[in-house]
């Protein structure tokens, strides 16, 4: 397998990080969560980001998300600079980012064509009914197209994870971001999930961040990152 | 044609969340209904007992009326001049007058012998006083000095008189210290100044009231051409006749005695209160319902700012849930309502009803309630922190 960083690296990276440092707490409670990281994720590359609870994946997670407030370095996200950035900015830019979460966060009152339907909804410039084909092509997508109209709970662990997977790209993002995609999935399950996603990415080439602690998974990445104390250690 | 909005609406989200919850959705309307019901009866019983007050000035066949400037009230009108009532006729749009002479006298019980004080009118029996016809049938029985015909929804107090008359009984009695006969009934109805009503003879009146100058009448009724704009009139005879005298429309001279129970008692302000309560309660409930609502669903709605929604597509989703609470609390408010005003109507006699400005008035008071709610309830979503979803 070719280094895709390598091929890619004439290509405008996706997220671009550099000398990111983030805290948390005030005064003598002040904590670093992240410590100059720099790292770069381009189109297409599935990267995986590892390592020990509370070493601050997560909260690289949700600055890459733009669901933080940058404090200190330079962070850009699909051409949009978020250190010092407004919220209309950050709104945004987090429609074109698709996000997956530990527990699904699907919406229980919607069925899941509704909820993939949230994704689309966010997509401008198209009909209702453009919008509903296009969530109910995303659960195809994702194998679901007999449960479109069954509630959250009624649904496996799996294929809530995968309905997640499909309100994400219904959006059609151009990143991708998971947070233990797989944590409330049994292995097997967790196995199709991440294999399902990056097939999906690739064909969209969209570029996925993936923060796992399942060692089973590492194999789909095209890169590994190792975190430890808030600083990636280069890995694989 | 446009139809823009179809393609731009998106998935109905304030909708789902109240119709996927029918238990908080069923709390949530009753909360609703409740108050709104509150905010009929209370309103309604104040302008039924208003109405209350003007059950026999709304018979009145007129189209103006002439009072004097002394009045307040019916239970204290002053007189004037019947001249004055004469003049009128003048005015060639005026096609008839009444003089009525108006007060209260007291009427002794046949029964217990107790005495109590009944409204009474004077008029001349040939003329036309009610718009019901099948008074001036039972008038001709008047012609005949000291005759009366009694109000048989007055009050029990008086007397059974309405029994013993349809038992063929023959009923005489005192009134104001004299003999009269009841020679009919007729149905009026006990008003807020009179507990019962009896009618008589200007003739038989004045031999009641002896002190009464024979001249002087409390209420003059006019009536107009067909056509004629009583408004119109009414301004020409105000200017014409000299200050002794007020020309009021039919309108106005029922507003004149539903006014004074407004301003100079206390009803009023009871009955605004009491639907002022139901206001606040409905305010509670329906901000404890919406905001429980916005906190169970913090996580979805946080969820939904991190995929990209704004914090205002949020707030609209709140602001359409009170909107939606408020027309479906309505509708089921709206018809308690009706119900609840039959059923006060059969049981007190109490000209209470639905009108069209009330049922808006209660709709808007709703509406108000729960978008002041649902503002309240989108504090809550400020702390929809999206990067705490991880």
């Amino acid at each position: 397998m070719k280094n895709p960083t390598s091929q890619n690296s004439l290509l405008f990276p996706s997220v671009s990080i550099k000398s990111l440092s983030h805290y948390f707490g005030k005064g003598t409670n002040k904590r670093r969560i992240l410590d100059s990281i720099s790292m770069k994720i381009y189109p297409g590359e599935v990267v995986i980001l590892t390592g020990p609870s509370g070493c601050g994946k997560t909260t690289l997670l949700t600055l890459i998300g733009a669901l933080r407030k940058v404090q200190s370095g330079d962070l850009n996200v699909l051409g949009t600079e978020l250190q010092g950035s407004r919220r209309r900015e950050r709104q945004k830019l987090r429609c074109q980012i698709g996000m997956i979460f530990q527990g699904h966060n699907l919406l229980a009152f919607l069925t899941s064509e509704q909820n993939v339907q949230m994704g689309s909804d966010l997509l401008n410039g198209y009909s209702y009914s453009e919008r509903r084909a296009q969530a109910r092509q995303c659960l195809r997508d994702v194998g679901l197209e007999d449960e479109l109209n069954k509630l959250p709970h009624d649904l496996s662990g799996g294929q809530k994870q995968r309905v997640a997977i499909a309100r994400a790209l219904a959006a059609r993002p151009q990143l991708l971001l998971a947070d233990e995609p797989t944590a409330a999935l049994d292995s097997s399950t967790g196995r199709e999930v991440v294999n399902l996603l990056k097939k999906l990415s690739k064909e969209k080439a969209c570029a996925v961040l993936m923060v796992t602690h399942d060692p089973r998974i590492l194999d789909v990445a095209d890169r590994v990152l190792k975190m430890e104390d808030g600083r990636i250690n280069p890995a694989i | 044609m446009n139809f823009g909005w179809i393609d731009k609406r998106r998935i109905p989200l304030a909708w789902l969340l109240l119709t996927r919850q029918p238990f908080r959705l069923f709390v949530a309307l009753a909360g609703i209904c409740f108050a709104g019901i509150l905010m009929f009866m209370q309103l309604g019983f104040r302008d039924g007992l208003f109405d209350a007050s003007i059950t026999v000035h709304k018979l009145f066949d007129a189209d103006l009326v002439l009072i004097s400037p002394r009045s307040k009230s019916s239970i204290s009108m002053a007189g004037f001049p019947r001249r004055r009532l004469v003049q009128v006729m003048a005015h060639e749009d005026v096609v008839g007058i009444t003089p009525v002479n108006w007060n209260f006298l007291l009427w002794r019980n046949p029964k217990t012998l107790s005495t109590r004080s009944i409204l009474a009118l004077g008029f001349e029996p040939n003329d036309r006083l009610f718009t019901d016809s099948n008074l001036s049938r039972k008038a001709k029985t008047l012609t005949q000095y000291g005759r009366v015909l009694f109000d048989e929804r007055s009050r029990k107090e008086f007397g059974p008189i309405a029994k013993w008359f349809r038992e063929g009984k023959r009923i005489e009695t005192e009134l104001a210290g004299k003999r009269i006969r009841v020679t009919g009934l007729i149905s009026l109805g006990p008003s807020f100044g009179a507990d019962g009503n009896l009618i008589t003879s200007r003739e038989t009146y004045l031999d009641l009231m002896p002190n009464n100058p024979p001249g002087s009448i409390e209420i003059g009724l006019i009536r107009l051409k067909v056509g004629a704009n009583p408004y119109m009139v009414r301004q020409i005879l105000s200017r014409s006749l000299p200050k002794d005298v007020k020309v009021l429309t039919l309108k106005d001279f029922l507003e004149f005695e539903k006014n004074y129970w407004r301003s100079s008692t206390s009803i009023g302000f009871i009955f605004s209160l009491g639907a002022a309560m139901g206001f606040v309660v409905g305010c509670v409930i329906v901000y404890q319902i919406l905001y429980s609502d916005v906190s169970d669903h913090l996580p979805e709605y946080a969820t939904l700012i991190a995929m990209g929604y704004k914090l205002k597509n949020l707030f609209g989703v709140v602001a359409r849930e009170g909107f939606l609470l408020a027309v479906m609390g309505y509708l089921p408010a709206y018809a308690a309502g009706q119900g609840l005003y039959a059923l006060v109507r059969s049981s007190t006699n109490l000209p209470v009803a639905m009108n069209a400005s009330r049922a808006l008035f209660v709709f808007f008071m709703i509406l108000f309630m729960c978008m002041i709610s649902a503002l309240l309830a989108m504090r809550r979503l400020v702390d929809a922190d999206p990067a705490e979803i991880f």
